[in-house]
């Protein structure tokens, strides 16, 4: 690890200016990506600025059909949440589900939003729930923000503040996990919302998308067996030493099918 | 003492200090002006050093000095060595390459150590360690096991990158008896490459004194004696008398911390060189890189069935991967401690085993818990089980046919081991009452009501353990004896100081040789203080692995407790005015024979050490040493089955339920058995459904971390149902027979029977990931 200037601020402000003073400068949410990076010589920033200690960035609020949750909540502060088992518990169980214990408990929403890890959990989550992304200067709908791997539609230096989830009427979560690191190989995230159901998946793609397919032959009913005839693309699915992208469409299929199923339980 | 004595549920005394984070490991150990190591390593698989330029690193701050393999051999520093010679069928030896420290002129695998870097911090070394520019000359790699002889030639003088090509068995009897079968079964399948991973990485402290010469080596060693003998002997690192390793408490090391390493090689010398103490701790991503793997083998078997299902003959073909040098043992293991195993719990009346060792550019393969026997009792099994299903007959019931029976013993194999014991049906029917036999079918019904599969595999292993006669082992090749150390030290209270060369790192030997002694001397079991690991403390030893410790190592104390009391008897005798032969020996008591006179252990003990008018052929002190060689190896056996649901849609293997009925002969510490039982079961399911040390065609280490190589974890796992069998051993004074491999040796096997037979497959490449067992049903 090089060496770089830590930074501590207690205010947004002061945290948005910090990083605009240092180009080479990166925010520490969780740690959970860019520490290892660090470690391995990946990343090496000059300064570090560590978003532990702002004011407001934590936190989870329930109005009547809004959940936000601040960017600096940690997974297991939202598995816990009775805010969030009442009214979202599939996105509840989904924080259960991250990683390990250590994980939960220092990771958050906001930095694995800002990683875009293709095979993190809470993308499907955004995804189906058509959730909104509050940055330092403005608010971004989650279909426009997962750009492609690792890629965001954030610019450099803006700073996810919140994710507003709108409450809805049913949804659930299924998640084929890596057996090592117990990301996801596959999540689907399905959820009965607005007119339809939507669709989010995590794991085979570059970065999580909408199974608009599926979310069209479902035509708002929670059938499961539409998830085993919808079109598919998994030309363009990742694929590595433990899942072929042929592999992780069968998973998609079948997680999306037991998700189905358990939003008609 | 009886409820802490042979057989006792003993809680492990030094567990205490383990779960409140007070051990002393190596890490632990800083010594005053120690200085820090980082290793400069290859990145490249194979590939020529043409220049080294430390300038820059040199100049870094912090940094004390920075050392080439140059550097070492200019100091006499010599090649590790091999310690096992292995013989081709063409009686030539075994081809050994040199295996400097520090590689000098070409690296042979990725992470191979070529220079060191030592400064005032670790931070200072490792950013100084990126500063040492190497040109390299990169040249084709040998990666790919199945073409290794036909890959490019690694060492200088070893064709087809051949180490040797060794048989055991009579061929001609094998090839008559395939000639005449009514069956054959044969099976091709890889044993999959495994990454150690103890949770404590190696490390190194050494430090050096200028005036006396001596040197002090703290680390990671399962064998911290033959690690001195090794440095001194062969590596000229100093004389042994000069040279002090000493391994405090280790945290695991299932084989891999056995051998003598180029790091702590070199952090010893550098603490001479820079006349500092040194300091080095692996990462795990080097610990996934240099430490030596295990397994890898690729292999061709087959069985020969008559009509009736006896087995006739059974031929086996392997290929050893032994990675770009020879590790301390590595020889031994698809050799000897191989080979020799095929004979598994059957009557089989002729074997014959080739193995071809080869040379690849990947990290150097040696012994990893069961050491070859994983191996073969995968081969064994996985046959057995699949000549069941070819011809029909029920898998226990072609093993019962085929058992060697208990009044066959001493039963002699084809393949040059005699078993003084065992009953095999025993624990085979022991198994099937508590895995419910009967009961299976309907169990899959269920299971497949609800869309899964279902399946049940069984694995009857042996293996050879209690390393080892040393007359044996050393006309097989060994370069040591293998017989251990024990000394019974009686302080003048009473108490008792036992000092043993086998080593414990997270075994339980403080709790269980004190039980064994504290049993044989009727002292106390919290009088009696276990010492181990440090050879300025200990006469020798010969360490732990093998499953030998209680065997070999616990014999040796009997022996000197035996000693320890026949003196003690003479004292008795001179201070009760009787003769020694009258005296007897009891539950700590030393009394006259048909007489109220006696004195109790402890008298004797002042007495020994406060001699009152002894006699001059009586000397004063009490305490014996001795030096226990086993006359023949011990042989646990076992019938493991688990049982496996797989998910169809997924390709999920769930291992449900797994029973391990075992023979360890005679047991000291039933909960510490069963510990180290669930431990080696886990590790073997682990081989079976979740791990796999991968090289890419380029010869990059693709599964170098956690995030890609999966340890079971409990989550994983069922609850074991454990149970045992006895039949004690018949050559050592406890009847005992080593425990602490056998859940490495049974489990893959067992896992893999029950896979395939869940699946309705022949044979199915381990790990058994989710996408394996998709694709095999896909093509079903």
């Amino acid at each position: 690890m090089n060496g770089f200037d830590y930074h501590r601020p207690e205010t947004l402000e002061a945290a948005v200016a910090a990083r605009a003073g240092a180009p080479d400068s990166a925010y520490l949410a969780g740690g959970m990506t860019l520490i290892p990076t660090l470690k391995q010589g990946l990343a090496e920033p000059s300064d570090v600025i560590d978003l532990a200690a702002v004011a407001g960035l934590a936190g989870i609020g329930l109005e009547v059909d809004r959940l936000t949750i601040g960017a600096m909540t940690r997974h297991a502060d939202v598995a816990a949440s009775a805010e969030v088992q009442r009214a979202i518990p599939a996105l509840a169980y989904l924080a259960s589900e991250i990683g390990d214990a250590q994980v939960r408990n220092r990771g958050t929403l906001g930095g694995s939003l800002a990683n875009s890890d293709p095979a993190a959990d809470y993308p499907a989550a955004v995804i189906a729930l058509g959730a909104r992304i509050v940055t330092d200067r403005r608010t971004m709908a989650a279909d426009d923000y997962f750009k492609g791997l690792f890629e965001t539609a954030l610019e450099p230096g803006e700073l996810i503040r919140a994710v507003e989830f709108p409450v809805p009427r049913r949804a659930a979560y299924r998640k084929f996990r890596h057996p090592a690191s117990r990301y996801a190989v596959a999540g689907v995230f399905v959820a009965e919302i607005g007119e339809g159901i939507r669709v989010g998946v995590t794991g085979a793609g570059p970065c999580a998308f909408r199974w608009t397919a599926l979310e069209t032959a479902l035509a708002g009913k929670p059938a499961p067996a539409a998830a085993e005839t919808a079109p598919l693309d998994f030309r363009r699915f990742n694929a590595d030493l433990h899942a072929s992208a042929e592999y992780r469409a069968q998973l998609v299929r079948v997680m999306a099918r037991r998700a189905l199923a358990n939003l008609a339980a | 003492m009886s409820d802490q004595g042979i057989g006792q549920r003993v809680k492990r005394r030094e567990d205490v200090r383990f779960i409140t984070g007070k051990g002393r490991y190596t890490d632990d150990i800083n010594l005053p002006g120690q200085a820090y190591a980082v290793f400069v390593r290859s990145p490249h698989p194979r590939a020529r050093i043409k220049t080294i330029d430390a300038s820059a690193a040199r100049k870094a701050p912090g940094v004390v000095g920075v050392f080439t393999g140059k550097d070492l051999a200019a100091d006499g520093i010599g090649a590790l060595p091999c310690g096992w010679l292995v013989k081709s069928k063409d009686g030539s030896d075994m081809k050994v390459p040199p295996r400097p420290p520090l590689a000098i002129e070409t690296v042979n695998f990725v992470g191979e150590p070529y220079a060191v870097v030592i400064a005032e911090t670790l931070g200072q070394a490792r950013a100084a360690a990126a500063l040492v520019e190497t040109d390299f000359e990169e040249l084709e790699p040998v990666v790919s096991l199945a073409e290794a002889t036909a890959g490019p030639q690694i060492h200088e003088g070893i064709e087809a990158n051949r180490c040797y090509d060794w048989e055991l068995g009579d061929q001609a009897a094998v090839d008559a008896a395939f000639a005449k079968a009514a069956h054959v079964t044969k099976l091709e399948f890889a044993n999959n490459r495994l990454i150690p991973n103890a949770i404590e990485p190696r490390a190194a402290v050494a430090t050096y004194s200028a005036p006396t010469e001596e040197f002090t080596l703290y680390t990671t060693s399962q064998n911290p004696h033959l690690e001195r003998l090794i440095l001194a002997a062969f590596v000229n690192l100093a004389p042994e008398h000069k040279l002090r390793v000493i391994s405090p408490d280790v945290g695991g090391g299932f084989g891999s911390k056995i051998f003598v390493y180029p790091e702590e090689t070199a952090a010893a010398w550098a603490a001479r060189r820079t006349n500092r103490p040194v300091k080095w701790t692996a990462d795990r991503s080097e610990a996934f890189l240099s430490d030596a793997h295990g397994r890898d083998h690729l292999t061709t078997a087959e069985l020969a069935l008559d009509a009736a299902g006896t087995f006739l003959a059974m031929r086996v073909r392997t290929r050893a991967n032994l990675g770009a040098y020879l590790s301390t043992f590595a020889s031994s293991v698809p050799t000897y401690l191989y080979g020799t195993l095929l004979a598994g719990q059957y009557r089989t009346p002729a074997i014959h085993v080739e193995v071809e060792a080869v040379f690849t550019n990947t990290a150097p393969v040696d012994a990893y818990r069961g050491a070859g026997r994983p191996e073969a009792t995968y081969v064994v099994e996985r046959l057995v089980e699949t000549a069941a299903r070819e011809t029909g007959v029920d898998p226990a019931e072609l093993r019962r046919r085929n058992f060697i029976q208990p009044d066959q013993f001493p039963y002699e194999t084809p393949v040059a081991l005699v078993y003084d014991t065992g009953d095999y049906q025993a624990s085979l029917e022991k198994a099937l009452k508590q895995i419910d036999y009967a009961g299976f079918p309907a169990r899959r019904k269920v299971s497949e009501a609800a869309g899964k599969r279902r399946g049940l595999g069984f694995s009857c292993y042996i293996e050879a353990c209690g390393l080892a006669p040393s007359q044996l082992a050393i006309q097989l090749g060994a370069g040591v004896g293998l017989y251990e150390s024990g000394e019974v030290r009686v302080n003048p209270t009473g108490s008792v100081t036992v000092f043993t060369g086998s080593h414990s790192h997270g075994q339980g030997h403080e709790t269980t040789f004190a039980q064994i002694v504290s049993d044989k001397l009727g002292v106390p079991f919290e009088s009696v203080e276990v010492v181990h690991g440090d050879t300025g403390r200990l006469e020798f030893g010969l360490g732990t692995y093998g499953s030998r410790s209680v065997a070999v190592g616990g014999s040796a104390l009997i022996k000197a407790s035996d000693k320890i009391i026949a003196k003690g008897k003479r004292i008795a005798a001179h201070m009760l005015e009787s003769a020694p032969d009258d005296v007897d020996f009891d539950e700590g008591v030393f009394a006259v024979r048909k007489t109220n006179k006696s004195l109790t252990f402890g008298e004797v003990a002042f007495a020994a050490y406060v001699p009152a008018n002894f006699p001059e052929d009586l000397e004063p002190g009490l305490s014996e040493k001795s030096f226990y060689d086993p006359k023949n190896f011990t042989f646990p056996a076992g019938c493991h089955i688990a049982e496996v649901e797989v998910d169809p849609e997924t390709g999920v293997v769930v291992l449900v339920r797994f029973v391990a009925v075992d023979d360890f002969g005679e047991v000291i510490n039933p909960m510490i058995v069963e510990g180290q039982v669930h431990g080696g079961i886990a590790q073997g399911v682990g081989q079976a459904l979740l791990e796999h040390g991968i090289y890419d065609e380029s010869g990059q280490l693709v599964t170098g971390s956690f995030m890609d190589y999966c340890m079971p974890r409990a989550d994983d796992l069922p609850s074991f149902e454990v149970d045992t069998t006895v039949t004690p051993c018949t050559h050592n004074p406890l009847g005992v027979k080593g425990c602490g491999e056998a859940g490495a040796i049974g489990a893959p096997a067992a896992v893999m029977n029950a896979v395939t037979d869940a699946l309705r497959v022949k044979d199915l490449a381990m790990p058994a990931s989710p996408e394996r067992v998709w694709r095999a049903l896909q093509a079903a």
